[in-house]
């Protein structure tokens, strides 16, 4: 036992965890290549390329949100729910973001003139580049310290949400995000030109991560306690995140597309470590230090957590092989010839 | 407070408005699922290429139903938190573990294997592809079970202990041998077998309806195999319900009561009222156009039995729970919106019926002349919405049915809403919700109708993307 924390308890706050690390590596790249539809592709042809390659994924990436929030209700419903009520707004927006990213794959399959594949297509960007900016915006301010009452309820002011670092960590979710997707598309894809783009375009990226990097950290260390708290692992994982960053720079300059993709994974998956890192052994942390809510006061029953491990250790398994074989499936690049043209 | 309307009121619409929007495309999308998997396998067993014309043209509409389903569902995950938090703070420890094992077996399942369907059918042998749609078929039911154990704990609470004023789970069997549950999950999932067949039959009757004479052939066997579904699960949805209303009788007779309208306990050949005019503020059903001893046959499959009337559970439910709740509680749940709700599910469902077995008539192998019947295809065409407005009204019974509480007996509504939010961010999102799904619900009957439109010939061009 660590601070009053039960085995289950500690062990369903690492899950819930690795499920939102998982989501932030798979769904981070099918993300990255949304936005990357607006920024390197020339033509519909090349978007209607880039969108391919993530289309018959992202749907269960997605998945791994939806069960890290299940996982949240069903090991931790104190936090769920004050989490939940309390970033009412955000959690609308970051909705509002996947359900038109969510439809624009369908519906622009079926749009048969080309401004309407163009409404789809930009419904894909806007939901790609703002659903892990709200996402990202969220956890960049539930880890200063909000108002929570004794009931656990939030009372956000607006600058509870909007401020410096939760600006700098939505930015930098969604510029890594963007990294990670033309790493991925690279992998993806059999076209030189657009590979090239790619690499120029990640190039330029790596330097504004670095900066971004740089002060998403020092925010880090005004705004919250984590480096006072827990000093040696808070520092490990920052220097992490920027090692990973240099490989994953150094491997895309060296083409060797894989590398460079699971270093871009590898780099997001440092960030959100760093958060929930911080937060141990809380799970939100009140401005006054009486309403902290905490693992062990979160914590649902023991039977619960005991039904949802045997679940998880059965289950998690199953859908990672097939996930993971589903990806060797779809392992051939794609060509621009492979895409009908259906406007051109 | 504005105009009335307070912040329960529009939590309350919210998740009505959520829930009947995703409850339009689920069943649709589940039964989806049957249809072009039995589509698909025919196209295996018979190697007939139209077969698989058959599950790739209907395939399109049930991805259309997929993302929407979709994106309508990642609502309700994150509603029970944003609005109802005090609800999910007492039911966690219960609602939650379904809610994760869905997510973990079904919505992984689904997702994984739609995605491989709609993009290996050049690349997979047919007999492999074919499972792959069968497994996302598999994985849309897994979903439907959890769910379902979730609400029905909602309507029927069991294998639960009350510790420091929070539901603690003490069965996890229980939950799943819910009596509820046995009655819920086989009238949802067969009421979604039913929307979709139907919705095959009537867009078919559309389509032999429409320009493209070569498609009619396509359009006939479409109907054809949908048909004969449509016969078989309208059949078993009748028997079902009848189950379910059994056992409604024994844990929620109010909810049984409203929906036959009956406020005092009837006599022992207890009549039953086609329409009634029920007199919601004096607590009387004035009577209107009824049959001699049918509610009792149909409560009890006898023809002797009384049945216990809205007024007298009124007042053992306030002996009941009055220590709890107190004495001002109402347990008068919407009588009307039940009691017509209940009709027009159950009038459906037999109508579909009467439908299938006209249409199998009608479309038999040697003597087709369904193509000359265009009074018929327009009524099979109208026919396509209507198991939506059944569904609808089946989830009215089921939900306000359980009314004053969420959790039946042990959690009010007006206690479940979550405190911090302000009236105004509900109005905001009330608004939105409104016209996303407005959008998202046009936008859908809009690319169907223009599938069906195009003949199936061009719909099937281009592929995905």
């Amino acid at each position: 036992m660590i601070d009053g924390i039960q085995p289950l308890q500690l062990l369903w706050f690492l899950l819930i965890a690795l499920l939102f690390i998982i989501f932030f590596f798979t769904e981070g790249f099918d993300f990255g290549v949304g936005i990357a539809t607006r920024l390197i592709a020339r033509n519909d042809r090349e978007r209607r390329l880039m969108v391919h390659t993530i289309g018959p994924i992202w749907d269960s990436n997605e998945v791994w949100l939806v069960t890290a929030g299940g996982a949240m209700f069903a090991s931790f419903s104190a936090w769920y729910a004050s989490l939940f009520s309390g970033y009412y707004i955000l959690l609308f927006l970051t909705l509002f973001a996947l359900i038109i990213r969510g439809v624009s794959f369908e519906f622009s399959s079926h749009a048969e003139s080309r401004k309407g594949f163009n409404f789809w297509n930009w419904a894909l960007f806007f939901g790609s580049l703002l659903a892990p900016f709200f996402l990202c915006m969220m956890f960049g301010s539930l880890i200063q310290g909000v108002p929570i009452d004794a009931q656990g309820n939030m009372s956000l002011g607006f600058w509870n949400i909007v401020n410096w670092l939760s600006i700098v960590t939505a930015v930098a979710g969604v510029l890594l995000s963007l990294i990670h997707g033309l790493n991925f598309l690279r992998l993806r894809i059999d076209d030189p030109e657009l590979s090239k783009r790619a690499q120029s375009l990640n190039n330029k990226l790596y330097i504004l991560a670095y900066i971004g990097e740089v002060v998403f950290a020092l925010l880090v260390i005004f705004q919250t306690d984590f480096f006072e708290k827990r000093p040696i692992s808070s520092i490990c994982i920052t220097i992490a995140i920027v090692v990973f960053t240099i490989l994953s720079q150094i491997f895309n300059h060296s083409d060797h597309q894989a590398w460079a993709f699971i270093f871009s994974g590898l780099t997001l998956t440092g960030v959100v470590a760093l958060l929930f890192n911080g937060l141990f052994p809380n799970v939100l942390i009140a401005q006054n230090p009486a309403h902290t809510i905490s693992i062990a006061n979160a914590a649902n029953g023991a039977l619960t957590l005991q039904v949802m491990t045997i679940v998880a250790c059965i289950l998690l398994p199953i859908a990672i092989a097939y996930i993971i074989w589903t990806y060797y499936i779809f392992r051939h690049r794609i060509k621009l010839d492979d895409i009908s043209d259906k406007f051109m | 407070m504005l105009l009335g309307v307070d912040m329960l009121d529009l939590a309350r619409f919210q998740f009505a408005m959520t829930t009947v929007f995703h409850f339009f495309f689920v069943p649709f999308t589940i039964g989806m699922g049957l249809v072009v998997s039995i589509m698909e396998t025919l196209y295996v067993a018979k190697k007939d290429e139209v077969y698989k014309q058959m599950a790739q043209f209907w395939g399109k509409i049930y991805l259309l139903s997929f993302a929407v389903g979709v994106v309508t569902g990642l609502i309700q995950e994150f509603q029970f938190g944003m609005n109802w938090s005090n609800y999910s703070r007492f039911m966690g420890d219960i609602f939650g573990a379904p809610l994760a094992i869905e997510a973990l077996l079904a919505f992984f399942l689904e997702s994984t294997f739609i995605g491989l369907w709609a993009f290996t059918w050049n690349r997979f042998k047919p007999g492999l592809h074919c499972v792959t749609v069968w497994l996302s078929f598999l994985g849309s039911l897994l979903s439907a079970v959890w769910i379902l154990t979730a609400n029905s704990f909602m309507q029927n609470p069991v294998g639960y202990a009350i510790k420091d004023g929070k539901a603690q789970m003490t069965s996890f069997w229980a939950l799943l041998k819910n009596p509820a549950l046995s009655a819920e999950f086989p009238h949802v999932i067969i009421g979604a077998f039913v929307t979709a067949s139907v919705v095959v039959v009537g867009m078919s009757a559309f389509g032999l309806l429409g320009k493209h004479k070569h498609d009619r052939n396509f359009f006939k066997k479409s109907m054809r195999v949908s048909l004969w579904i449509v016969l078989i699960t309208s059949a078993l949805e009748i028997y079902v319900g009848d189950y379910q209303t059994q056992i409604e009788i024994h844990e929620q007779p109010m909810k049984f009561a409203a929906t036959e309208g009956v406020y005092n306990t009837t006599s022992k050949h207890a009549p039953w009222d086609i329409v009634a005019d029920l007199d919601t503020k004096t607590h009387e059903n004035k009577g209107a156009v009824s049959i001699p001893d049918v509610l009792t046959i149909l409560t009890y499959h006898r023809t002797s039995g009384s049945v216990k009337g809205m007024n007298q559970i009124n007042k053992e439910l306030h002996a009941k729970y009055d220590k709890k709740f107190g004495k001002d509680m109402s347990y008068y749940v919407p009588v009307k919106t039940l009691f017509y709700s209940f009709r027009i599910m159950a009038g459906f469902a037999a109508w579909f019926f009467l439908m299938a077995i006209l249409g199998l008539i009608w479309t038999r192998p040697k003597k087709n002349t369904i193509e000359n019947k265009r009074w018929f295809l327009w009524i099979l065409g109208i026919t396509t919405y209507l198991p939506f407005v059944a569904n609808t009204c089946g989830w009215f019974v089921t939900e306000l049915g359980r009314f004053p509480w969420t959790v039946y007996g042990l959690f009010t509504i007006a206690d479940s809403v979550s405190p911090s939010t302000t009236f105004g961010e509900l109005l905001f999102t009330n608004i939105m919700y409104f016209l996303i799904f407005a959008t998202l619900g046009g936008v859908m009957v809009y690319y169907s109708k223009r599938q069906l439109d195009m003949g199936v010939e061009r719909a099937l061009q281009g592929g995905q993307y």
